[in-house]
C-alpha cells in the first residue's frame, strides 16, 4: 500500500502562485533593468539594404539600439533539445536578411518603455524586398530560397536541401506498402490539414539578465529548458559555458512553447555590450507573430484493410510546415510517425515519410504533442472513414487493430509494448458516452442533430536513448531533505509529485522534501520538461536517488548502532534493528553525520535515462450537438479514458487530462490562424485567435484505467501530451455522425461544416 | 498629474501620465499581482475592483481612478487565501498565473450574485480564460466552496 504517490495532494506552490505572490520572472527583476525592445520587419522576406539609428539615439534614456552589425556572426537555434541538437543552426541574433513578418531588426534599449517605443518609431530601415514563400505546398523549388546562406550548418544529416526549401526529410517503412494496399479488399484515402495552433500560455515570453559578483551574465527566464537556454545563449553570444548561469522561477504556463528560446540572447547581448541589467517582455501579438507555433502539416492517408476489418496497410506522407527557421522541424516530423503507426499492429506494411519546408512565416516549434496531434488527426480520422466504409462500429474496428501489452509492431523499432489498457479504455468511455444508445446520432426535437465520434492515440515517456536527466536529495541536519533537480515545474504540479516519489521511498511526509527547481549553478542536469519526460524521466532518477539516499542512511546507522545493514529496518523516523533491541531516530542520525561527529553528510545522487519512450493512451470521446441551420457545432460532453500508468499524484493528472482536452477542443474548433497576401500574421492576439473560455465547451469527464509500466517510477507512465491528442479527430467524427460533413482541414468551423453537409447532399 | 486613490485601505498620491493604464501603475506600486496577459482586454488576467467592481486595469487609465478605491487581492488576502485553499484542493491552481484575476472575479461574483447556478458562475467569469485547467476543476472549487449543488 502505497502512503504519498498517487495522493491529490495539494501542490507545495498552491496558495502562493494564486494569490499573487511576486514569483515570476517580471515581478524577480531588479527595478533599474533596461526595456528591451525590438524593432521587427514588417516585410515576409527581405533584405536590409541600410538602417539609421541616428534620431532614434538622440532619444532621452536609450542606452543602445543594437543591429545586425553588432551581433557575433556564428549561427545557432532556439530548440531547446539535447546536444547535438537536430534542430538547424540556421539563426543569427540579427540577420541582414528577414525572412517573415515579426523577423528580428534592431534591438533598442532604454531605461523606459516609453522611450523605447519613441525610438522604435525613428529607426529608418530600407529594404530590398524579395518574393516571399508563403504557401508550403508551394515551397519546394520555389524561386525564392528561404535560406541560401552559406554558414547554415546542422550537427547531423537530418534530409536538409537547403536550396530547394527542404529543412528536413524522413522515411520510415517496413514492407512493401504499395503491394500491400493493392492487396486490400478496401482502401480509403484522403488528405488532412492542421493548422499552426500557438501555445497562448497566460505569461508571454520574458527573460532578465545580468552580471552577477564574477561577472557571469546570469539569465533569469520563463523557459521549460533552462540547461539548453545556458548552452543556446552560450553559443549565441560566444561565450564559454562557465559564464552562463540560468534561473528558471515559476513559469506561468509553457505547453512546449516554452521549450525554445526567444528574448534571452536579446537581453543577454543588452547586458554585455551595457554592462546592466536588461529585461526583454514580449507582448501577447509578439508572442504569436514572432515565437513558435505547431507546425502546420498536410498529411495524405492511405490505408488498407482486409474484408474481416483487420488493418494490413498504412502510408502516410506528410509535408510540414516549419516556417522561417527550423526550431523542432525534423523532430516534430518523426514523432507524428512514431506515435501513429505502431498504434495498429496487424498491419503488414507500413510507411511514413516527406519533408519539413521552409517557408516566409512565423516560425513552428514545440508544442503539446509534437506532431503525434496532428498525425492523430490524420491517421484516426481515416480509421472512423475506414469503418464507415467497413460498415464496422469504430469501436470494434479498433479493438480488433490496436497494439496490446507484449506486442510489438512494424514501426515500433524492435521493442515490445510493457503496458497498456487501451482496450479497457475503450470500452470505459464508450460506457461513459452512452455508445450503444446514442451511436451515431439522434434528431433533437429542435432540430439539431446530436452525434458522438471517438479517436485513440499514443505519445511517448520521454525521449528514448537522448534525454537523461539527474536527481540529487540530501539529508539536512534535522532529518528533512533537499531535492535538488532540474525539471520546469510549468504550472503541471511536477515538482510536488516527485516529491511524492522520493517521500514513498523514504517513507516521509513530502512536506519534509524541499524542492528546488531549477538553476543551472545548482540543480543537476536535466533537459528539462518537455516531450512528456519528466514524471518518467526526472522520476526515475529521484526513485533512484532516493533509493540510494536510503541505503546510505541505513548503511549510516548500522555503523552507529554496530550492526549490519540487513539488521536495520527504517520507518522514515527511526532506524531499528529488526529485534528491536537497539534505535537511532533519523533526526539524531542527521545531527550526527551533518553537524556532529560522524561528519558525513549523506547525499543520493542518480542519473537516469531510458532506453524507450513507453506511451500512454487515451481513448477520447466526444458527443456534439450540431445545427444543420448554421453548421454550428456545440460540444456537449467530451470523455477521456486514460492509461498513464500508475498515476502520481490523482488531481494533478486529472486536471493535465482536462486542460489538455480544453486545449484540443481549442484546436479541433476555435483556433483559426490566417495570414494576409502579404504574409502578416492576421491572428495574432485573443480578438483574432480564439482560445476556448468556459462557456466553449459542456463537459468534461475524465476516468482512468491504470496500467502497471514496469519501467516507470511505482509503474508511472507520463500524461502531460497525450491529453490533447483526441479531440480534432473525435470532434470531426462526430460532426460527421451528425450532418455527414467530413472535415479534413482544421479548425472545424461552422462555415466548414455548412460546406460540407451542403457538399455531402450532391 | 497627480491622482489620490484608495489603494486596498491605504491612501495614496500618485503622479501619473495622462495614458498611463492602470495595470502598470499599480505594478509599480508593488502590486505583482496585477498581470498584462494581453493586448486586447481578453483575458482576465488584469482584473482588479474599483470602488468594488471587477474592472480590467489594463484599459483603466490611471487619472480617472482619482478619488476611487482600488482593491487587488493584496487587499483580500485573508479571503482570497481561503478560496485559493478549494482550488488547492482541486488541483487547479496549475501555473497561477491566471489567477489573481480569477480569484477577484470570483470574489465579486460571490458579493454580487445570489444562490447562483453553475450557468450563473460560467456566465459570470467568462471573461477570465485559462489555459491550464480547463476550467472544470475552477468550476468544482467554486462549487464546493460556495455550496452550490445544482
Amino acid at each position: 500500500m502505497r502512503k504519498y504517490v498517487g495522493q491529490p495532494l495539494p501542490k507545495t506552490d498552491a496558495i502562493a502562485i494564486s494569490t499573487g505572490k511576486p514569483v515570476y520572472t517580471e515581478d524577480l527583476a531588479p527595478a533599474e533593468a533596461l526595456v528591451v525592445k525590438m524593432l521587427r520587419s514588417p516585410h515576409a522576406f527581405a533584405r536590409i539594404k541600410s538602417i539609421d539609428t541616428a534620431k532614434a539615439l538622440k532619444i532621452k534614456g536609450i542606452e543602445c539600439i543594437l543591429t545586425y552589425k553588432d551581433v557575433p556572426g556564428v549561427r545557432f537555434t532556439l530548440a531547446g533539445q539535447s546536444y547535438p541538437e537536430p534542430s538547424p543552426y540556421d539563426r543569427l541574433i540579427l540577420d541582414p536578411i528577414v525572412r517573415y513578418v515579426g523577423d528580428e531588426v534592431a534591438i533598442v534599449a532604454a531605461t523606459s518603455e516609453r522611450a523605447a517605443n519613441e525610438a522604435l518609431k525613428l529607426i529608418k530601415v530600407n529594404y530590398e524586398v524579395f518574393e516571399p514563400v508563403l504557401d508550403f505546398e508551394q515551397a519546394i523549388d520555389h524561386t525564392s530560397v528561404v535560406h541560401p546562406e552559406e554558414t547554415l550548418t546542422c550537427n547531423f544529416d537530418i534530409g536538409m536541401e537547403k536550396g530547394r526549401n527542404i529543412c528536413s526529410t524522413h522515411t520510415l517503412a517496413v514492407g512493401d506498402v504499395e503491394a500491400e494496399l493493392k492487396n486490400c479488399e478496401v482502401v480509403v484515402e484522403e488528405t488532412y490539414y492542421t493548422q499552426a495552433q500557438a501555445p497562448a500560455m497566460m505569461e508571454t515570453f520574458r527573460a532578465y539578465t545580468y552580471l552577477d559578483h564574477n561577472d557571469r551574465l546570469v539569465v533569469v527566464s520563463s523557459t521549460q529548458v533552462p540547461f539548453h537556454i545556458k548552452r543556446q545563449v552560450a553559443r549565441a553570444l560566444e561565450l564559454p559555458f562557465s559564464k552562463v548561469r540560468v534561473i528558471k522561477p515559476r513559469i506561468g504556463g509553457g505547453f512546449g512553447g516554452k521549450q525554445t528560446g526567444s528574448g534571452e540572447v536579446f537581453a543577454g547581448l543588452v547586458t554585455l555590450k551595457t554592462g546592466k541589467p536588461a529585461m526583454f517582455i514580449y507582448s501577447r501579438t509578439e508572442t504569436f507573430t514572432s515565437t513558435t507555433s505547431r507546425h502546420a502539416m498536410r498529411l495524405k492517408v492511405r490505408m488498407g484493410a482486409d474484408k474481416d476489418g483487420f488493418i494490413r496497410a498504412l502510408d502516410i506522407e506528410n509535408l510540414s510546415d516549419t516556417g522561417a527557421y527550423g526550431e523542432h522541424a525534423s523532430t516534430t516530423f518523426m514523432v507524428c510517425g512514431d506515435k501513429t503507426l505502431p498504434l495498429y499492429n496487424k498491419t503488414k506494411a507500413v510507411r511514413y515519410h516527406g519533408h519539413a519546408v521552409y517557408t516566409n512565416k512565423t516560425p513552428a516549434g514545440a508544442l503539446r504533442g509534437y506532431g503525434a496531434t496532428q498525425g492523430t488527426f490524420a491517421l484516426e480520422s481515416t480509421v472512423n472513414k475506414l469503418a464507415a466504409k467497413l460498415n464496422m462500429d469504430p469501436a470494434e474496428l479498433r479493438l480488433k487493430n490496436i497494439i496490446k501489452a507484449g506486442e510489438t509492431a512494424l514501426a515500433y523499432h524492435g521493442k515490445v509494448l510493457g503496458s497498456s489498457t487501451l482496450d479497457r479504455c475503450i470500452e470505459k468511455g464508450k460506457e461513459l458516452i452512452g455508445w450503444q444508445e446514442k451511436y451515431p446520432f439522434q434528431e433533437l426535437p429542435n432540430g439539431k442533430i446530436r452525434a458522438i465520434g471517438m479517436a485513440v492515440t499514443m505519445q511517448g515517456s520521454g525521449i528514448a536513448g537522448i534525454d537523461t536527466a539527474s536527481a540529487s536529495l540530501r539529508l539536512n541536519e534535522d532529518g528533512h531533505y533537499n531535492l535538488l533537480i532540474g525539471s520546469t515545474d510549468m504550472g503541471t504540479g511536477s515538482d510536488t509529485m516527485l516529491a511524492q516519489v522520493a517521500a514513498e521511498v523514504l517513507d516521509t511526509p513530502p512536506e519534509e522534501i524541499i524542492v528546488h527547481a531549477a538553476d543551472t549553478d545548482v540543480s543537476p542536469y536535466d533537459p528539462g520538461s518537455y516531450a512528456s519526460s519528466t514524471a518518467y524521466v526526472t522520476g526515475m532518477a529521484v526513485l533512484k536517488a532516493a533509493e540510494e539516499l536510503k541505503q546510505r542512511i541505513i548503511e549510516c546507522a548500522a555503523k552507529v548502532l554496530e550492526v549490519t545493514p540487513e539488521q536495520i529496518k527504517f520507518d522514515g523516523r527511526e532506524l531499528k534493528t529488526l529485534d528491536g533491541s537497539k534505535v537511532i531516530t533519523l533526526r539524531k542520525l542527521a545531527e550526527s553525520v551533518v553537524v556532529g561527529t560522524d561528519k558525513n553528510q549523506l547525499v543520493g545522487n542518480a542519473t537516469y535515462g531510458s532506453p524507450i519512450s513507453p506511451p500512454p493512451f487515451i481513448a477520447g470521446f466526444a458527443e456534439v450537438e450540431v445545427d444543420p441551420g448554421t453548421g454550428k457545432v456545440e460540444v456537449v460532453d467530451y470523455v477521456a479514458v486514460v492509461d498513464c500508468g500508475t498515476m502520481l499524484n490523482a488531481n494533478l493528472v486529472k486536471i493535465q487530462v482536462e486542460g489538455g482536452i480544453a486545449q484540443g477542443i481549442g484546436m479541433a474548433m476555435y483556433e483559426e490562424v490566417h495570414y494576409d497576401e502579404y504574409g502578416q500574421l492576421k491572428t495574432s492576439n485573443f480578438m483574432q485567435y480564439k482560445i476556448p473560455c468556459r462557456k466553449d465547451f459542456g463537459r468534461i469527464t475524465v476516468a482512468f484505467e491504470e496500467s502497471y509500466e514496469p519501467t516507470g517510477p511505482f509503474g508511472a507512465k507520463s500524461v502531460g501530451e497525450v491529453v490533447i491528442n483526441t479531440p480534432p479527430p473525435a470532434i470531426a467524427h462526430a460532426v460527421y455522425n451528425a450532418v455527414g460533413a467530413r472535415v479534413t482541414h482544421l479548425p472545424i468551423t461552422p462555415e466548414k461544416v455548412f460546406m460540407g453537409m451542403n457538399a455531402s447532399k450532391k | 498629474m497627480q491622482i489620490t486613490v484608495m489603494i486596498n485601505h491605504r491612501q495614496v498620491t500618485l503622479d501619473v501620465a495622462p495614458d498611463d493604464f492602470l495595470v502598470d501603475t499599480l505594478r509599480q506600486q508593488g502590486l505583482y499581482s496585477v498581470r498584462r496577459g494581453c493586448d486586447t482586454t481578453c483575458c482576465g488576467l488584469c482584473t482588479i475592483w474599483i470602488n468594488g467592481k471587477p474592472t480590467l486595469s489594463c484599459s483603466a487609465l490611471s487619472f480617472r481612478a482619482n478619488g476611487k478605491h482600488i482593491t487587488t487581492i493584496e487587499g483580500v488576502r485573508h479571503e482570497a487565501e481561503e478560496f485559493a485553499h478549494f482550488m488547492a484542493a482541486e488541483g487547479a491552481d496549475q501555473c497561477g498565473y491566471c489567477s489573481p484575476g480569477f480569484i477577484l472575479t470570483v470574489l465579486a461574483m460571490k458579493r454580487e450574485l445570489v444562490n447562483p447556478t453553475e450557468d450563473d458562475i460560467v456566465h459570470y467569469l467568462t471573461g477570465n480564460l485559462c489555459r491550464c485547467t480547463g476550467y472544470q476543476g475552477q468550476l468544482r472549487a467554486i462549487k464546493k466552496y460556495l455550496g452550490v449543488t445544482a
